[in-house]
């Protein structure tokens, strides 16, 4: 496997400085270091090392607590996040009911608060942990107001996007069946799917009696070897890295290939503050705190490409004022950091009892589900007569998965007051015949949904950080609604019994704003100056060297999770970078 | 569904604390954040440091094993609860500086304080030292409607429970005890085998 060799020293100047180093920055690197461009890569964490630090086969007695959330570990101590929803240092500000308050760890299901972020701040940011779900938009998701009258039509189609699919699919390695399905686009470059599991074909079954097609799971991970990377193994689950890069994260696949160039440099705790601009208004480079010593320091480059994550991008934007940029850079149109979508998330859980005393047998499988429900075209109409005009697919966990602490108690629950030798047959029973169904839905931008930079609070070097106004519209609340109704027609037709009725108050059963970490659409792409921060090849209308590479450029929000999408559209922004510096159409800095 | 009344609203809360730590995450309740003496933002997940000092006393360990090891005993599937360092693990667990820890650590420290005065009441010896037989009269006791034991005792006995089994269940010992097979490395996954499909109605 290729190894992550990265230096501290660097050179005076760079062709392009590329702001973080996950799925955009790590593809932003990868597409430049191989054309032969001179790249340095900024990451605001530490260096990480996944064949290294990846606890693979730990159990979790292996781990503190049994290997349990805690506040700064809120997805357990296993999950590959050096960060969460807090980063000390780093605050950011969210409405709690009326007052402003900093964000913190919260259950994203109760919380108050109106906003989550989820940072990591490590080599390869949340590509890490990611869930690995791969799925292309569909031409429909591309012109949302051209179909419904809702939202905003991309600058760009899906045939200009598709060529960049291809070829990122082919780097990134996804599994998947051709299925033909509208608006859920198949790919040539699917490796063979696994086999699914008990309870999903009984949720297939389910799914077939309510005209719901249930297909094969679309992710990230080899079933089939690629270069440098073992196809999975079918154990241990994704979510604390895989040291084998089975599971795609750029600190196993981007990162290394671009370093083999030689191309590529890599400077871990460099956490980017402003771009910087030359008398012509042109970017000529990066100003960053030096974790490590505190101090500012200043990288040339002839552009920039920035990957941050959408909402630190805006936040280095915004915080790059000139006299010329009051406002911050990009945004002469007003319309930098607006415009901010997440996915909705909602889930209902339920027992199937001819689950029950299953045979022995090894279910982990690829650690996430290996079918799943996306929503078709005809289905989503009949959704919008009920108020719910954007769609959302339905995925689940459950069956024989690796035991953790809550695992057992939950069969207990179901068993009652029982110990002593009862209790141990009653949760050899009930192990395995639970399932658990989530959504993912299309979020429509709305104006009261925006990020700006707080008046007074600053993080721990000075630096200006994000306060996060949001709001979810009446659409997402009836999706929620529908959704919640679905799982429990989906749960009960596979004989299953729903652990309660679905929400009747779609609040009570959703997730906060910027939980499901598919923060989109701050520095949205557009057709026309006026409308947008980045023209239709990602770069700023106002400073064509600086690139956006992250999910920032989205103008919709669709319910096919975005890492594929920001990948492709990070190396086509690439591409045109390049060839715009060649043709002269873009002019570097003195 | 249908649920035994006072159980439903803690059976909703143990559903979702199944099948993810993300899922674990969301039902416990984290408020707290930069906490003296932790685990910290960034651990070596290949280490097992527990950084805070351990604080059952000895007879709360004797009075924790005993009722561990009367909820899970030994049978043909795995070792009694003692056997694979649950009442370890709930030291561990009681010891903590975080919230849900520290919740717990009241219940369960004022759970087997009750546990061992009660024995000793009834039987002149704290429960680790009663036999069998009393241990199961008294924790029957707690069980039942309407007895004052239960007024005293129950919540705590959920609470045990689910951390015990929990801890126990959490081993490769009690995978083994509960029939998982997994964390094995395969060529291939075959998915559902044919007893399992036979068993679901789907062969």
């Amino acid at each position: 496997m290729a190894h992550l060799k990265t230096s501290k020293s660097r050179a005076a100047k760079y062709d392009v400085v590329v702001v973080g180093s996950g799925a955009a920055g790590g593809m932003a690197a990868y597409a430049l270091a191989k054309a032969g461009v001179k790249v340095l890569m900024l990451e605001a964490g530490r260096h990480y090392d996944p064949q290294r630090e990846t606890p693979m086969f730990q159990s979790f007695a292996d781990a503190p607590l049994r290997g349990s959330a805690y506040p700064q570990k809120p997805n357990g101590y296993f999950d590959a996040t050096i960060g969460g929803w807090v980063v000390e240092g780093e605050p950011y500000m969210v409405k709690k009911g009326a007052a402003w308050a900093e964000g913190a760890v919260e259950n994203r299901m109760k919380t108050e608060q109106n906003f989550m972020w989820w940072r990591a701040r490590m080599l390869g940011g949340r590509t890490n942990h990611w869930g690995r779900v791969s799925l292309r938009m569909g031409p429909l998701d591309f012109k949302p107001r051209s179909t419904d009258g809702l939202g905003f039509d991309w600058p760009v189609s899906y045939e200009e996007v598709a060529p960049y699919y291809e070829r990122t699919e082919q780097i990134v390695g996804i599994f998947g069946t051709k299925e033909g399905i509208e608006n859920n686009p198949d790919s040539d470059f699917f490796l063979p799917a696994p086999k699914p599991r008990a309870y999903e074909l009984l949720l297939q079954r389910g799914g077939k009696k309510l005209g719901i097609p249930i297909i094969p799971a679309r992710m990230a991970i080899l079933t089939k070897p690629m270069p440098g990377r073992a196809p999975c193994f079918y154990a241990t689950p994704c979510g604390r890295g895989c040291s084998i890069g089975a599971a795609f994260q750029s600190t196993t696949s981007l990162i290394p290939y671009a370093l083999e160039t030689g191309n590529l440099d890599v400077l871990p705790d460099a956490m980017a503050r402003t771009v910087t601009l030359d008398a012509q208004g042109r970017a000529n480079g990066v100003t960053f705190i030096d974790r490590t010593t505190g101090k500012e320091e200043h990288v040339a480059a002839r552009a920039v490409v920035l990957g941050a994550s959408a909402l630190e991008t805006a936040r280095i934007l915004l915080n790059s004022k000139s006299a010329k940029h009051p406002q911050g850079l990009g945004n002469s149109s007003g319309h930098l950091g607006r415009w901010m979508t997440d996915s909705t998330g909602t889930n209902l859980g339920g027992r199937i009892p001819a689950l029950e005393n299953m045979p022995l047998h090894n279910e982990d499988g690829v650690s996430t589900m290996h079918l799943y429900a996306p929503m078709t075209v005809e289905r989503q109409k009949a959704a919008a007569k009920e108020g719910s005009p954007r769609g959302y697919y339905v995925a689940w966990s459950g069956g024989r998965t690796m035991p953790s602490l809550g695992t057992v108690p939950a069969a207990l629950a179901v068993a009652g007051n029982v110990y002593g030798k009862k209790l141990k047959d009653e949760a050899r029973r009930y192990y395995g015949s639970f399932v658990d169904l989530h959504a993912r839905g299309e979020m429509i931008p709305n104006e009261k949904s925006f990020c700006e930079l707080d008046p007074e609070k600053k993080d721990r070097w000075g630096t200006p950080v994000l306060r996060f106004h949001f709001e979810w519209s009446d659409a997402e609340l009836a999706q929620i609604t529908h959704a919640q109704k679905t799982f429990a027609q989906l749960i009960e037709s596979a004989g299953g019994i729903v652990d309660k009725a679905p929400a009747k108050d779609p609040r009570t059963a959703m997730t906060a704003g910027g939980s499901v970490n598919h923060e989109m659409g701050v520095t949205r792409m557009s057709s026309r100056i006026e409308d947008g921060v980045t023209n239709a090849a990602s770069q700023l209308w106002d400073c064509p060297n600086v690139v956006v590479a992250d999910g920032g450029v989205f103008c919709s929000n669709p319910f096919k999770n975005p890492t594929l999408t920001i990948m492709a559209l990070a190396w086509r922004a690439c591409d045109k970078l390049i060839a715009g510096m060649k043709d002269g159409t873009i002019s570097a800095p003195t | 569904m249908q649920s035994s009344g006072p159980l439903s609203l803690s059976r909703r809360d143990a559903l979702r604390l199944i099948f993810t730590a993300s899922a674990l995450a969301a039902s416990l309740d984290i408020t707290a954040f930069g906490v003296e003496g932790g685990l910290g933002a960034d651990p070596d997940l290949l280490k097992k440091e527990i950084p805070w000092p351990r604080t059952f006393s000895a007879a709360e360990k004797k009075a924790a094993a005993a009722l561990a090891d009367l909820l899970i005993p030994a049978d043909e599937h795995g070792p009694a609860a003692s056997a694979v360092g649950v009442v370890d693990f709930l030291d561990e667990w009681i010891s903590a500086p975080y919230d849900t820890q520290e919740r717990d650590a009241k219940v369960i420290r004022a759970g087997l304080a009750w546990l061992d005065a009660e024995s000793t009441k009834r039987f002149a010896k704290p429960f680790a030292d009663a036999a069998v037989a009393e241990q199961t009269a008294l924790v029957d006791d707690v069980l039942k409607e309407g007895t004052e034991a239960r007024k005293k005792a129950y919540s705590f006995w959920r609470l045990f429970r689910d951390r015990a089994a929990g801890g126990y269940y959490s081993t490769p010992e009690g995978w083994r005890a509960l029939g998982y097979t997994g964390n094995a490395p395969l060529s291939e996954f075959p998915g559902a085998t044919p007893e399992a499909l036979k068993h679901v109605g789907l062969a």
